[in-house]
Formats: structure tokens, sequence, C-alpha cells
């Protein structure tokens, strides 16, 4: 063997063994779940069914055109047969299929059903999908929270031209992991209303067999009970914008004794942060607090649409670098933007403290040159959205 | 009929024809009003625009092959799949079947041209000034439409990159297009029918171009109307999909599917009528079952207009409507088995020859009913729940739509390039192109279904560790075959530059009456009707 042919035979060991390395960071799924809950169960057991009655059928048609294609060639001296059209063999042909469809169409139809029975919940919570992450809303408990993606933005943004990255290792859950997860209780009926703040989202776990649609405007109803305590991870499912593929879904299945545990520190939690709304009140922070926390709250809620350069993406998502909202207009009509929203942009007045709009808008009106040296307060967010 | 009458008919037309003489150059192309040249921008056309929407692809394939953002921006990706889409239906595929009316249809049925003439050339030449707004788009601010090719509301409308008058401008202009061309198809069908070809006699490729100008018919003005109220919610506003106004962006969807779901036909029923004439010639046989083809064909169209919601099963449907779209578009598998039973039976005792045509007729046949079976599994409404919007939609719709309706333009353009250019193709060189796209395209798009099934969303340009695997080898199918369809360039080149001279006749099993004109075919035939028995 030459040495070129060596030198390429190794090229191409190479080019294959880097085509299976990667096969070390998780086994490839080839099948649909079985999930864990009864429904996806019957799902799984239909999508099986379907399957094999689809393979049944294929290896018959292919096998008698393999046939014909193997026997039946002019090569061999096949002479063509006269025959063109037979009454009976049509009828024969469209009958069996329809009985085949009544076979699958019977298990699907009380699959359905089942799934649309969304009475005698134990649990309601409320989902509503923005851009880009979830809120969930415990009906009756006076809790709620935004979930959003907590995987490290270095670890996906490797756009140095090369197919290295930028050195961060991807976690295992990259893509699929939140801040802080959706928790339901194991073997309790979970009911869930499915809606959205902007454009439609579609909220999927697929070992519960659950995808809806989340519509802006209207409510949609899902269910689930599921089997085992466990972390499920999906993802939304309807293209919802720019960062459509990263809001990830993430429920945490406890027991009922541990769902009440959590259902406590939640509590503590609100309370806990309604006392910090207070005391932000009347405690004034240093220009350098309100710029670190501003930095951080920017990045985690305005960097996916303005960008961390504050250069946006025009003209659909505004510059805010020597923007005159963010120089020259006053601070009023910028706290009432962040609070309230503006066309697209939604307001952020539910989900930031006093604090965070605080920290947000001074450090907006200070970063990337726009230095108006104006220091924002908590108090001044209060008067600004007046409830609050 | 015999050859003889033919020849004499066309002699004696010749004689006194003085209009054979066309202009020369560019006028020739843009003032242009035979049916043979019409065709011919139509498939040039489809052509440049399959190779745009694959350059795309190109790139999001790039972008795919491994977990990461390495090439382009989220919202850039956006763009790429919408334009995608976009280019491939109303660009490449749908301009491509009308080029195959346009040069065939008139020389099956004896006509001497398209009933109107003058409307042909404007309905073509239309289509480049969509495609300018269209991918002139990209050089906006803000870029090309991002909301995905079904343009759902509102992230077409209130959310949209300001890209949305631009498209529904360019939509417009293609909607124009294709009804004056199913218009043309219609009339010309219906009035210009050799003498004794009654419509049980016409060649199934007509009959599946005369069903489908129909859906064009019924269906196009739906989205001129979907993307009118489209550009009235963004610019003047409206509310029709906006909740806040009293509208629904449900409502959004149902439109644009009754639409849609037709629209999915109207790119498979002329594949059909490919196909047909295509599997008797080369198993030297004629077609088993021609009157059920036409009635499966008919009864496609018909129920292709009850079964839109079923993209729509996660909308939030009540269970009865969620039934009776499950039950109704369970119930296309049926003319659809029909089709398939009546194609294997053709080839069944016949006496076959693969030549490249027959090759992807019968790739057609096996990879479109593979994505038939997986479009019956999307059927069923508690699985659907799983497979919707994930990549076993993507890999449904690829089989159907490039296995299927591509395969069929490829396998009718290698039947039909005798006639075109009156030299034979390289038959070898064209079998690279069969066996290359073959193996890729399955490299390419057999995978998806596991992705899907694993629970990959489609549309997101990054994704989870366990799907690395199957998109580094879903990418490779993809650029191999990207590059395989750069064989087909070469083939149709040499073939017009040169080659063996091609016989009127040149596939001893073909039947009908554009085999009975001289290849190439002369640029007017049939100035006097020839007479069918």
């Amino acid at each position: 063997m030459s040495r070129g042919n060596q030198s390429w035979l190794m090229g191409a060991g190479l080019f294959f063994a880097s085509l299976f390395s990667c096969s070390a960071w998780a086994e490839a799924q080839l099948n649909l779940t079985k999930g864990v809950t009864a429904v996806s169960r019957d799902v799984y057991d239909l999508h099986m069914l379907v399957l094999y009655i689809c393979t049944a059928i294929g290896l018959v048609v292919f096998g008698i055109m393999f046939w014909s294609m193997v026997f039946h060639r002019k090569s061999k001296g096949a002479k063509a047969a006269d025959f063109h059209e037979s009454t009976k063999v049509e009828i024969l042909w469209t009958a069996i299929p329809i009985v085949i469809l009544i076979a699958m169409a019977v298990p699907a139809t009380i699959t359905l059903i089942d799934m649309e029975n969304n009475d005698n919940s134990d649990i309601t919570i409320q989902i509503t999908g923005s851009q880009w992450k979830w809120h969930y809303k415990y009906f009756d408990q006076n809790i709620e929270f935004y979930s959003v993606l907590s995987t490290p933005r270095e670890q996906y943004e490797n756009q140095n031209g090369s197919f290295e990255g930028n050195g961060a290792e991807k976690g295992e859950d990259y893509l699929l992991e939140v801040d802080r997860h959706l928790v339901i209780p194991v073997n309790k009926k979970v009911r869930f209303l499915i809606t959205s703040d902007d454009v439609i989202h579609s909220w999927w776990i697929p070992a519960f067999a659950v995808k809806q649609d989340a519509n802006p405007g209207f409510i949609n109803e899902a269910w689930t009970i599921v089997d085992e305590p466990g972390i499920y991870r999906g993802q939304c499912a309807e293209l919802c914008g720019k960062d459509h593929g990263f809001m990830p879904i993430v429920v945490e299945v406890k027991s009922v004794e541990d769902y009440d545990v959590w259902l406590n520190e939640q509590h503590a939690l609100t309370a806990q942060a309604v006392d910090a709304e207070k005391a932000s009140l009347s405690a004034a922070m240093s220009k350098d607090e309100l710029m670190q926390l501003g930095e951080t709250t920017y990045m985690a809620y305005c960097a996916a649409c303005h960008q961390p350069t504050g250069l946006g993406l025009p003209p659909m998502f505004p510059a805010l670098k020597g923007s005159a909202i963010a120089t020259t207009g006053k601070i009023a009509d910028h706290l009432a933007i962040v609070l309230n929203g503006k066309n697209a942009m939604p307001g952020f007045g539910k989900q930031l403290s006093l604090k965070d709009v605080a920290a947000v808008v001074t450090y907006e009106r200070n970063a990337w040159g726009n230095d108006t040296g104006d220091l924002v307060q908590s108090s001044d967010v209060k008067a600004a959205s007046g409830s609050k | 009929m015999t050859t003889e009458t033919i020849n004499e008919t066309l002699d004696d037309t010749h004689n006194d024809d003085h209009q054979d003489h066309k202009m020369t150059g560019i006028k020739r192309w843009l003032y242009t009003t035979n049916h043979k040249d019409i065709g011919t921008l139509y498939l040039w056309f489809a052509f440049i625009m399959f190779l745009t929407g694959g350059a795309l692809a190109m790139v999001i394939r790039m972008e795919l092959f491994q977990p990461g953002l390495q090439i382009v921006e989220p919202d850039f990706f956006n763009q790429l799949t919408t334009m995608h889409g976009l280019i491939m239906v109303f660009g490449a595929i749908m301009p491509a079947f009308t080029g195959f009316a346009n040069w065939m249809i008139p020389m099956m049925i004896g006509a001497p041209d398209m009933a109107l003439p003058r409307m042909n050339n404007w309905s073509f030449w239309i289509l480049p000034f969509a495609f300018a707004i269209l991918i002139g788009s990209f050089f906006l601010e803000g870029g090309a439409p991002n909301f995905g090719w079904t343009f759902y509301a509102p992230l077409s409308t209130t959310y949209s990159n300001g890209s949305t008058a631009f498209f529904v401008f360019a939509v417009h202009i293609m909607g124009i297009s294709s009804i004056m061309g199913a218009i043309n198809i219609v009339v010309t069908i219906m009035n210009l029918r050799a003498p004794g070809m009654t419509y049980m006699k016409m060649p199934l490729f007509v009959w599946t171009f005369f069903i489908t100008a129909y859906l064009l018919i019924a269906v196009m003005p739906v989205l001129a109307g979907v993307v009118t109220m489209l550009l009235t919610d963004t610019y003047f506003g409206t509310s029709f999909f906006d909740a806040a106004g009293g509208g629904d962006p449900v409502m959004f969807q149902h439109i644009f599917w009754f639409f849609g779901h037709p629209e999915v036909y109207i790119m498979i029923l002329p594949a059909f009528g490919i196909v047909s004439t295509i599997i008797p010639a080369f198993s030297r046989k004629q077609l088993f079952g021609y009157s059920s083809m036409v009635y499966a064909t008919s009864s496609i169209a018909f129920l292709s207009f009850i079964v839109w919601a079923h993209h729509m099963f996660t909308t939030g449907m009540p269970l009865a409507g969620e039934l009776f779209f499950m039950y109704a578009t369970m119930l296309i598998a049926v003319p659809t088995g029909v089709k398939v039973f009546n194609w294997v039976a053709t080839m069944w005792r016949g006496s076959l020859t693969f030549e490249t045509p027959m090759l992807f007729s019968i790739a057609f046949v096996i990879l479109f009913t593979i994505g038939g079976f997986s479009g019956l599994m999307l059927a069923m409404t508690p699985v659907d729940f799983q497979y919707h919007d994930t990549y076993f939609v993507v890999a449904h719709f690829h089989y159907v739509l490039v296995t299927g309706s591509l395969f069929s333009i490829y396998a009718g353009a290698y039947y039909w390039l005798p006639k075109w250019t009156g030299h034979m193709y390289s038959e070898s060189l064209a079998k690279w192109h069969f066996w290359c796209s073959l193996i890729s395209v399955n490299l390419l798009f057999f995978p998806m279904h596991f992705l899907g099934l694993a629970g990959m969303p489609r549309r997101i340009p990054d994704y989870a560790l366990q799907f690395a695997d199957f998109n580094k080898w879903v990418s490779i199918g993809g650029f191999a075959f990207g590059l395989s369809q750069l064989i087909f360039l070469v083939v149709v080149i040499k073939c017009i530059k040169g080659g063996e001279k091609a016989p009127a006749k040149p596939w001893d099993g073909a039947e009908g009456l554009e085999w009975t004109v001289a290849s190439p075919a002369p640029y007017h035939t049939f100035s006097t009707p020839p007479k069918v028995d």
C-alpha cells in the first residue's frame, strides 16, 4: 500500500472516529418513550400497534415489488402479461385497508376520550408561555414563579468560527435545564391550564404524553397522573421566535410528603420576598451595587433581545445603547416601558422585584457609554408602578 | 391512430406554417407564448429555486452538525428554515409541475398549445418578481421572514421582524401565477382534446393535473385571503388573529391549513400522474386499474378538503373535532393504498427494465409509501400529541415531498428529456445521480424519525446532547444529497448540448401522443388535431 493511500485511510479513520466520539455523551434513543403515566403507556402501545401494522403491510407490498423486480425482468426473458383490470381485486384491496383502519381507530378513540377527560383534578396549575420562558402559577396556593433556561450562555454560544466551541464543556442536561422546576406530587391528577402572554408556544413533556399549545388570549386544558417520582424534561414545541430552542420545561415529581414540604418552603420564600421588597424601599443602594445587580438582571431578562452589547437586533429589538429612552429621556418613561412593556416587549413589572427593576434601569442608563449618571432606587420604581 | 396519419397531418401543417420561426435571444423567452418554451422556463426556474432552497438547507444542516451555535444566530436560523420551506414549496416543486403541465399536456391531448397562451406567458413571468421580493427581504434590516413557512399568527403579525409585507406581496404574486396556470390547464384540457379523446381516455398524467388544477383554483384564493388578513393585522390595526381585539390566533391556523392541506396534494397528485405514466412504460404492460386510479385521485382530492385540522390536534380542539379529523385523515389511506397496489400490480408479471426514469419511479413508490405510513401514524390523534412538531413530522413530509414529489420530477425529467432535447441523456451518469441520491436521501431523512421519536422538536438551531449522533449522520446525508443533485445539472446540460440522437419514441413500452411526434418535439405540434380511436 502506498504512502498516499495510508494517509488517506488514516484521515478517513479519524473522520469516522470523530463521528462516533459523541456516542459517549448519551445513548441515542430510537423509539418513542413509554413514559410514566397510564396515558403515555397507552399512547406508546398505540404507536407500536400502528408501527407493526405498517411494517407488516410494507413487507408484503415491497416484497411483491421486489419479487417482480427480480423475476419479471426483461433481461430474464419475462414476457409482459396482458391483464390490466380486475374489479374483484380492486374491491378487495379497498375493503381490507378499511378493516385494518377500523382496528386502529377503536383503541385510538378510547385513548383519546381518556386523554380529553379533564374532570376531578386534585391540583390545578396555570402555565403561561412567554418569549422565552414559562410561568407557573399554583391555584389556591399563592405560589407563582418563572422558569428560565439555566444552561450558561458560554456553553451554547461558540460562534468563534470553529466547531470546537470556546472552551465551555456542555453539561449533561445541556439546554434541558431550568432555574426553577415545576414541582408536582406523584399519583395525583394534576390539571394544567395553558395559555400565553405573546405568541403561540406549546408545553410538552414526552414522558407524560402531554403536548398542548399555549395560545395567547385562550386557555387550553391538559392533565396528568404521574406514577414515579423523578425529574422529567421537555421543550417548547411550537416555533415561538428567536429563542424557541432555548425554553425547556422541567417537571419534578415528588412524593406527596415531599411535595408538602416543598409547598411550605415556597410559602416561606414568598413571605421573605415580600419582606425584602419592603426593606428595599427604605434602603438606598450605591451605584456599584445597582450596576452589579443590574448587569445580572439585564443578562437574564433583557439580553436575549436587546443583546449583551445593548445594540439589540433592529428593527425587531431596538438598541438601548445611545437610545433616547435610555439616555436623554425621562426616567419615568424608561421605567414605564420596563414595567408595562411596549409593542412586542412584555412588561416585567410582575416578574422582577422593585430592586431588580431599579438596578436594571440604572444599568441601562449607565452601561455601554450611556453614562447618564442617573441612579434609580426601589422607591422610584414603586412610585412609577403605583400599585406594587 | 397510426403514426403515418399524424406525420401526414404534421407535414400538412408545416407546409403552410409561417409562425415556426421564433424571435431570437432574450426576446424569444420574454415574449414567448409557446407552451414548450414556457414549460422550459418553468422547469429551469424551478431548478434554480431548488438549488437556492437547497443551499439554505445546507447551512441549516451545517449549523445542526453538532450541538452549540456555530455558524448562524438563532434568528437567522429561523429565517433559513422559513425561506427553505417557502422556496421549495412555491419556488421548486409547484413550478416544476407547472413546467411539466405546459410541456406535456398539449402534446398528450393532441392540442397545438395551451388554451390561453398570453396568460401563460404572464403567469410565468411574474414568478421571478415574486421570488425577487421574497429572497430580497434577506437584505432588509431585520432580515427575511423568520416565522416558519406556516407563518402562524401572531408570530408573523405583532411579533414579526418587519418582513411581513414583503412576504405577503410575494405570496400574492405566486398565488396569482398559480391560479392563472391552473385556469389555463383546466381550459386546455376541457376544450382542446383531440377528437375522440374522451375524459376516460385521457392519459392518467392529464387526469392528475386536471384534478390538481381544480384544487389550486379552490385553495389559492384562501391563501390570498389569509395573507391579506395577516397584512391588515400587522399594519392596519385589524384583529383577525388577536384575542385582544376579539380575534383568534387559532382561526389563522384553520384558514391556513384549509389551504395547506389541499396544497400538500397539489404537490403529490401530479407526481402520481408521472409515475403512473412511467411504470407501465418500463413494465411493458398497461397501467393496472386505470379507472380506479382516476376515482382514487378524485377521492384523495375531495378528502383533502376535510382533513385540514389534523395539523392542529394540539391547539385545543374539542374531542368531537379531534375524532372527526382523525377518522377523515385515516380514510385517505384507502385511495392512496389503491394507487400503490395498482402500481405494484402494473409491475407484476410485466417485462421490466430499469432505466433511470423507472428507478426513480420505483424508489418513489417505496419511499412515498414509507412517508404514507408515517402519515398514517401522525393521523392517530393520541399519538400525534407525541409526534407533533418534532423531527418525526420533518421526516414524514420530506419523505413525501423529496422522495415523493421531487423523485417523480426526476423520473419525469429523465423520461421526457429525449423528447425535449432530441438527445438521449447519459444513462450511466443518470444512474450515478439516482444511486447517490437514493442512498444519501435515506441517510438524510430516515434518522429524523428516530430524532423525532426521541423528542427533538423541529425548528430549533441547537439541541440536547442525546440528539447529537443522529444529527451528525443526517447532516452528512444532507451534504451528500445536495452534491448529488449537481450530477443532474451536468446530465441535463450534456443532454441539451448533444449526445446520441433520440428517436421519436426512445422507450419501447411508452404510450401516448407525445411519442408520435419527432424528437426533439417541433416548435409547433398538432396544429391539426390527431384523431384518437
